[in-house]
């Protein structure tokens, strides 16, 4: 499939219509659902008729946006103004949000096509989409395997060349993890850079909206659109959004790299070879490399694990029957929604919403969910000291390569491992991208990961960019 | 190892929490969410007395705007999605029950 960048530049100049576009990423996504599940809602004639639209302005000499005619999915934890959005819940079943989350309104602006909402799991819990009310989806790659999750949708669309673009939300990985198990590049953005209005909360302190693109330069060019201030989140950064496309080609000449033991220890034996290869190709391009061990990053999973089941078992407590989606009919308001969430809500979900309510309950507070949020200071400490040493620190996206389904949904601990690599950047607040490079078993795609301090998207692209290049892919 | 929480607290929990656990559930939950707080333990031994707790990557601060009247979003559309509606409310069933 072509670039984003190409498709834009052609629908611009009036050589290439949306209508078009619009129709190929449509009949690639019906070439391919059914089997892979990737898509929970598609509507045709909406998209065709936007597209038709975007084609009218052209016609009639306006300028367009930097995304103009792009066709592109919604993860759908993302509210769209009447179109149908579940979280991949069935205690969302049938409702349709009255209000646009502020990403769709920048895309819309910008002239992107959305074309359709992706499956995650439930709530974005979980690391491999097998947690989705409505089935998994399966890898593109090979249909055997898991995408990875939660954004396991978002990224197989990509990966399966159904749109160029997507996007997806980070609350522990839940971007990285699924774009290296599709080989494809995935970026979190430093918390608040996008605004997280109208996006379903899981855990509101963590939670990032973020882009998936094939190439590096798309993922930038997608970011540039969703970034900004937005007066509707309280948390949303007040600046402009970054100037990033236009750096992807700086290289990574002068700066300085980390490698962090605790970022790859334990990984298989192939994801850590793709890591260290990496790594000679960033040397190679003038990076100086120093080898780094932060201790304090093996405490990031324990502390995620009670920090963000706290935070969605209160986020969580809105869904009673009483407004949205699913309502189990009791006589007194009590059981009503006790029938509804018992219902509603999946196995994980319970789970997490247990944790959470355990861990914030009297009692076991400072045990638990108190020493979490002093971890997390730490583990805030810890990245900011390396970064006084260091531009830019490597490791591993995930330990190992897609796994095949049912592997894992028995034993939550061996699931949420799969996050040990990604989850100090969500309690930092720090951005970080998946960027393919080499292959593991069977042949399937590694990512490696690129970390950075607060506002350092530009760098990440730009250090991903020469990964990609080495990499063969462009 | 016996599990750090008893299958009564995960009763009691699931209660605070409005769910509804079969005993097959509360087995199952018990055993997972043991394996949980035991892989947290970790951070239980750590002396972590002077650590400030952060809540929150950049912390929190009020953001207030001009207090100006500024469209919001339409009753009528926000009560065609709820379960049930009543004269421009939201309706549920009795809260008030007879005493116990």
């Amino acid at each position: 499939m072509r670039s984003a960048l190409a498709i834009a530049a052609d629908v611009r100049e009036g050589v290439l219509s949306a209508a078009t576009t619009t129709a190929t990423a449509l009949g690639a996504i019906h070439a391919r659902n059914e089997e892979l599940n990737v898509f929970l809602h598609v509507d045709d004639e909406a998209a065709l008729a936007l597209a038709a639209s975007i084609d009218d302005r052209i016609a009639r000499g306006e300028v367009l946006g930097p995304l103009a005619g792009v066709p592109i999915a919604i993860k759908d934890n993302l509210c769209q103004t009447g179109v149908p959005t579940t979280c991949s819940s069935k205690i969302l079943d049938g409702w349709r949000p009255p209000y646009n989350a502020t990403v769709i309104d920048r895309l819309l602006a910008a002239g992107a096509v959305p074309v359709g909402k992706t499956n995650l799991d439930e709530f974005a819990m979980g690391s491999s989409t097998e947690n989705s009310a409505f089935g998994p989806t399966r890898n593109p790659l090979d249909p055997t395997r898991v995408p990875g999750g939660s954004s396991g949708g978002s990224a197989a669309a990509v990966a399966a060349d159904m749109t160029p673009l997507s996007i997806g939300s980070d609350t522990g990985g839940s971007i990285r993890q699924p774009a290296a198990l599709c080989g494809i590049v995935g970026m979190k953005p430093t918390y608040g850079l996008v605004s997280r209005y109208g996006l379903i909360a899981f855990a509101s302190s963590l939670d990032q909206i973020g882009p998936f693109a094939k190439t590096v330069a798309d993922a930038a060019l997608l970011l540039e659109v969703l970034a900004g201030h937005d007066p509707m989140d309280s948390t949303s950064l007040r600046e402009p959004s970054p100037s990033l496309l236009s750096h992807v080609d700086d290289g990574v000449a002068g700066k300085r790299i980390g490698i962090v033991k605790e970022l790859y220890e334990g990984a298989d034996e192939s994801v850590i070879e793709a890591v260290m290869g990496a790594v000679a190709v960033l040397r190679e391009a003038g990076a100086t490399i120093v080898e780094l061990s932060i201790p304090e990053l093996r405490l990031g999973l324990s502390a995620y694990y009670l920090i963000a089941p706290a935070e969605a078992s209160s986020n969580l407590a809105r869904f009673d029957g009483v407004r949205f989606g699913l309502r189990v009919d009791a006589p007194d308001v009590t059981a009503m929604m006790e029938a509804t969430r018992t219902a509603g809500f999946g196995a994980e979900v319970k789970r997490r919403i247990m944790l959470g309510t355990y861990a914030l309950s009297a009692g076991y507070f400072d045990a638990y969910y108190g020493q979490a949020l002093k971890v997390r200071t730490l583990t805030i400490d810890a990245f900011a000291r390396a970064y006084r040493e260091v531009d830019v620190l490597i490791g591993a996206t995930t330990p190992g390569v897609a796994f095949e389904f049912g592997t894992k949904t028995k034993d939550p601990m061996a699931m949420y491992l799969n996050d040990v690599f990604t989850i100090p950047t969500n309690l930092a607040g720090d951005p970080a991208v998946s960027v393919p490079f080499g292959t593991g078993e069977a042949g399937l795609p590694i990512g490696v990961q690129l970390l950075g301090p607060g506002r350092s998207e530009a760098q990440l692209f730009a250090a991903a960019r020469v990964l990609e290049i080495a990499d063969g892919r462009s | 190892m016996s599990s750090p929480l008893t299958r009564d607290e995960v009763a009691y929990v699931a209660k605070l929490a409005r769910l509804r656990l079969s005993d097959e559930e509360l087995t199952t939950f018990t055993s997972q969410l043991g394996q949980v707080l035991e892989h947290a333990a970790d951070m239980s031994t750590l002396d972590l007395a002077g650590v400030v707790a952060t809540a929150h990557p950049f912390g929190l601060v009020n953001v207030l705007r001009d207090d100006v009247i500024r469209p919001s979003l339409d009753r009528d559309v926000v009560l065609a999605m709820a379960p049930e509606a009543d004269d421009g409310r939201f309706a549920v069933p009795s809260i008030l029950g007879e005493a116990p």
